[in-house]
């Protein structure tokens, strides 16, 4: 407590500077990544999709959350109420508070104050060094899984088939492709020997831009990083692994019984992890904020943010959803299998090669 | 395994690119093809309707839904005094049009018939009326 209270005040403006900002950025996002998910839908379908709230359906986000938020709260009698109320809380806060750890950019000074733009860290003026939390993607990774007890508590207290039979999916997807996901990152441990996100960010530096990055530093990075990216789609539960909301068999699996804005906090739970996906898988694989000096680093990251989410839509669009038994066989038999053989060739890789 | 889904997606992303076929429809309106079955109209000629009172479109209409009285005019001639389509029970098959000996119906390109109250989809002959 007193090393944290003996920090310069500059210290203190920086970090809720930064807690703002990320916050807000996430949360802007979000709201137009719903606008820009029925866009690129409509465009990949020869349609325009929304056109009629403001110019080119710009106001769509906010018409449709204010009128989400004059919704009726209906909390079914049978339901457990606490449980019923507390669930889209834990569902949407880890989906947030796992940006805390992500490097957005390189360090700025503000009156001879150097920031790193990372939420959880500070500059040591003494070592000359970035020190953050150095099991950030632990952290990451510990976030991603309390985000599924949201929606297992969701679908156990409505009280509902549906929604039961949701959060029974999404426990079942979660565990299965969480160990897929998790193996697909030691192969990148193996490489940059750091479990610090800002650490693994400057080491795929490097003075050939691109081929710095771990998904092109070697084969086998690259098939973890595909690997990666595949298993947190069906970790935040998004098409084609969209089971615990299948809307053709489950109604609306978790969220049946959820009305007005605890549905629409499931909702932007559902885009904040999309988001946070896409900003971890940029961080680990893309070289995280790393780009052309013309340009800062934030820019280049939230342009690879934005790219990897244009990436989830074209997915949804093309994709139709997985049967489950094919969707644990995927988890199971095909991806755990490969990422534990990638790990041991990363391995050897990293002997062999250096 | 893989290739089909490369193929699908490389079809979506070509999509993007096509021109939307959505219609803007109140702002934008649809082109109608000119033998449109659409509202129906009575033809004038020497400022007064064609009709001469037949009874052969009631007659052919599948639904009942055309009521025709006839009157005699000032000349002698058979005229409908009434003229009356019932647009909720309307089909628009087009029959009345084809029956008619003396061509007085014919369908317009209107498709527009949305209204508040019943009443006001019994169509009768001084809106039937062919507009000039």
């Amino acid at each position: 407590m007193d090393a944290l209270l003996a920090l310069p005040p500059m210290y203190y403006v920086a970090m809720v500077a930064k807690v703002l900002v990320a916050f807000v950025f996430v949360l802007l996002t979000v709201a137009y990544a719903t606008y820009a998910e029925r866009k690129v839908i409509g465009f990949m379908q020869v349609r325009l999709g929304p056109m009629r709230t403001g110019p080119y359906g710009l106001l769509q986000p906010i018409a449709d959350g204010l009128k989400l938020f004059f919704k009726e709260e209906i909390i079914p009698k049978q339901a457990s109420t606490f449980a019923f109320l507390v669930a889209p809380l834990i569902a949407l806060v880890p989906a947030f508070i796992s940006f805390a750890v992500i490097p957005f950019g390189g360090n700025i000074e503000v009156f001879g104050y150097t920031i790193p733009l990372q939420i959880a860290s500070v500059y040591d003026p003494q070592v000359g060094k970035v020190l953050d939390l150095n099991v950030g993607v632990l952290y990451i990774l510990g976030m991603a899984s309390l985000g599924v007890y949201g929606i297992v508590l969701a679908g156990w207290a409505s009280n509902s088939k549906y929604s039961l039979l949701g959060g029974l999916r999404a426990s079942a997807q979660m565990i299965s492709y969480e160990l897929a996901a998790g193996l697909a990152i030691v192969s990148i441990f193996l490489m940059s020997g750091s479990l610090s996100l800002n650490q693994i960010v400057a080491d795929q530096a490097g003075a050939f831009g691109v081929a710095g990055w771990y998904l092109f530093r070697n084969p086998f990075t690259f098939l973890a990083g595909i690997i990666f990216f595949i298993c947190s789609i069906a970790e935040i539960n998004r098409t084609p692994f969209d089971l615990p909301e299948a809307e053709t068999e489950l109604v609306s699996g978790f969220c049946t019984e959820y009305s007005s804005m605890k549905y629409a906090m499931f909702f932007m739970a559902e885009y904040a992890n999309m988001v946070t996906v896409c900003a971890v898988t940029t961080t680990l694989f893309l070289g995280g904020w790393q780009g052309p000096a013309f340009l800062p680093g934030w820019v280049w990251f939230v342009a690879k943010v934005y790219f990897l989410i244009f990436c989830c839509m074209w997915i949804r669009a093309t994709y139709p959803r997985y049967r489950y038994d094919q969707l644990m066989r995927l988890g199971w038999k095909v991806f755990l299998p490969i990422t534990l053989v990638n790990v041991v060739a990363t391995a050897l890789w990293v002997m062999v090669v250096g | 395994m893989i290739m089909p889904l490369l193929q699908g997606l490389k079809i979506t992303f070509l999509h993007m690119f096509k021109k939307p076929v959505t219609l803007q429809y109140p702002k934008e309106r649809p082109v109608v093809v000119p033998n449109y079955r659409g509202l129906h109209a009575l033809k004038v000629s020497h400022e007064q309707a064609k009709c001469v009172a037949c009874y052969l479109c009631p007659t052919v209409c599948p639904a009942k839904c055309i009521t025709v009285e006839a009157g005699e005019d000032a000349k002698h001639d058979k005229y409908a005094a009434r003229y009356e389509i019932d647009l909720l029970r309307c089909i628009f098959c087009g029959y009345c049009v084809e029956a008619c000996p003396v061509d007085a119906l014919k369908m317009t390109q209107e498709f527009e018939l949305a209204n508040y109250k019943r009443e006001d989809f019994v169509f009768v002959k001084e809106r039937l009326l062919e507009k000039k």
